[in-house]
């Protein structure tokens, strides 16, 4: 493997997910995130413009010599410019994140950027589920898919994730009420399969796991997986925190491991899913960074602050380094009791005043 | 590579991506023709499993992205 083919998905894009060491990573990602700081910077005249304004545009052109001194773009520019680094007829898809009160990020992306977003996904998620295709539960309608005017952040995460299932069976009808027959078909067809079951956390909760309890329906899966998403604030609201939720789980599904993850549109392809400790694991192709609120600052290791998202992936937009509006702690890195390298975090919430934004939170 | 129905693979195409047969040569590629979305690409993927009765891979799933690929793919199984 070679460092320095940093410029080359072919090649990155075949890392070993969670296998790169700190120095190793950092090696890669430096190169890359100075690469892409410099191909935003020529081709997005917004961007351009935020760096001459932070003072950074003619510091010999953002040379950085750490992947933490990136200078991130606050998520919420996404929301009001259209920034891209393509031209407009290269726009292949357009991409929105799911916030339903006021404006929607919009993420513009060329076919090699959407190309390398799935491929990246693919990557990862093969690590935690394998190559073969399993029968898969989606905790979702049908309808959500079918939404033609510009894809919602929510019908990506079902399209993305629907690549990892074969025969796939929804849960919910057009009013996202439980499918009962349709589930209970699905789950003798294939009980003593594989079975991997996607969905949004709350979406999981109230309309699938307590519309399970509420009618007395059991099931005794065996080796299925969860990969749930999109957001604890209604969770919390309700106080379930990630204990009881998958304790309800298993109680009601049987031998389930339950997987949470993060991600946004804003960097799609890039997620960070939960290990068997909790802790959410930074791929290798991405970093993360935690701030202090007011300063903007980098705290230490078990702070709590700001967190900061860096991806090797977006070449269409300038999402490389992002500031999201999420309070984390950074546990550790390359050192999780589970063995996979990489920095490892787990989140707390999000920051006052921001928006309701998550794919799970924005279901009532 | 072993021989494989080509004329199956095309009615696969056709049905999947709701396209005229005439359409379907080796330049047909996935992004290139506005009915070959990402959700039209599962429904071929199902109607090329069902076809062949083969089960393909994540992997597969990713690189067929053409009709030229998905020609060398199923000749794998």
């Amino acid at each position: 493997m070679q460092i320095d083919d940093y410029n080359n998905a072919a090649v990155f894009s075949q890392f070993p997910v969670y296998g790169l060491n700190s120095v190793q990573k950092q090696a890669f990602l430096q190169q890359r995130l100075n690469w892409l700081t410099h191909h935003h910077a020529a081709h997005c005249p917004e961007y351009a413009r935020l760096l001459t304004c932070i003072g950074e545009a003619n510091s010999p052109m953002c040379n950085i010599e750490h992947i933490e001194q990136v200078p991130p773009v606050a998520a919420r520019l996404f929301k009001d410019y259209g920034l891209k680094s393509i031209k407009d007829d290269e726009v292949f898809r357009l991409m929105r994140s799911s916030g339903t009160s006021g404006r929607q990020s919009q993420i513009y992306l060329d076919a090699d950027s959407a190309k390398l977003q799935s491929q990246i996904l693919v990557k990862t998620l093969q690590h935690w589920l394998g190559k073969q295709r399993r029968p898969m539960l989606i905790i979702d309608a049908k309808e959500t898919m079918q939404n033609k005017n510009g894809m919602s952040a929510r019908a990506a995460g079902l399209q993305g994730m629907s690549f990892f299932g074969r025969n796939h069976c929804y849960a919910l009808d057009e009013n996202m009420q439980l499918r009962i027959d349709e589930v209970k078909s699905f789950i003798e067809r294939y009980h003593n399969q594989q079975i991997f079951i996607f969905g949004f956390t709350f979406i999981v909760w109230q309309q699938f796991i307590q519309a399970l309890q509420s009618l007395g329906l059991k099931f005794n899966l065996q080796q299925a997986i969860l990969i749930h998403g999109g957001g604890w604030k209604k969770m919390q609201q309700q106080a379930v925190d990630d204990k009881t939720f998958k304790q309800q789980i298993n109680a009601q599904l049987g031998d389930v491991s339950v997987h949470d993850y993060y991600g946004m549109v804003e960097q799609t392809g890039t997620i960070y899913m939960q290990c068997e400790h909790g802790h959410l694991h930074c791929p290798v192709w991405s970093d993360v960074v935690v701030r202090d609120i007011n300063s903007l600052a980098q705290l230490k290791n078990g702070q709590q602050g700001l967190l900061q998202v860096n991806s090797a992936l977006p070449t269409s937009y300038p999402g490389h380094s992002i500031l999201t509006e999420d309070l984390a702690v950074i546990h550790g890195e390359d050192d999780c009791p589970c063995g996979r390298l990489g920095k490892y975090f787990t989140l707390h919430g999000r920051v006052p005043n921001s928006q309701v934004r998550g794919c799970s939170d924005t279901f009532s | 590579m072993t021989e494989i129905n080509t004329d199956k693979l095309a009615e696969a195409f056709v049905s999947a991506l709701a396209i005229d047969a005439a359409e379907v040569n080796d330049e047909l590629a996935y992004s290139q023709h506005p009915k070959w979305d990402s959700t039209a690409h599962m429904v071929l993927v199902a109607e090329i499993e069902a076809a062949f009765g083969i089960m393909l891979d994540t992997d597969d799933i990713i690189d067929m992205s053409s009709f030229a690929k998905a020609k060398e793919i199923v000749a794998k199984y």
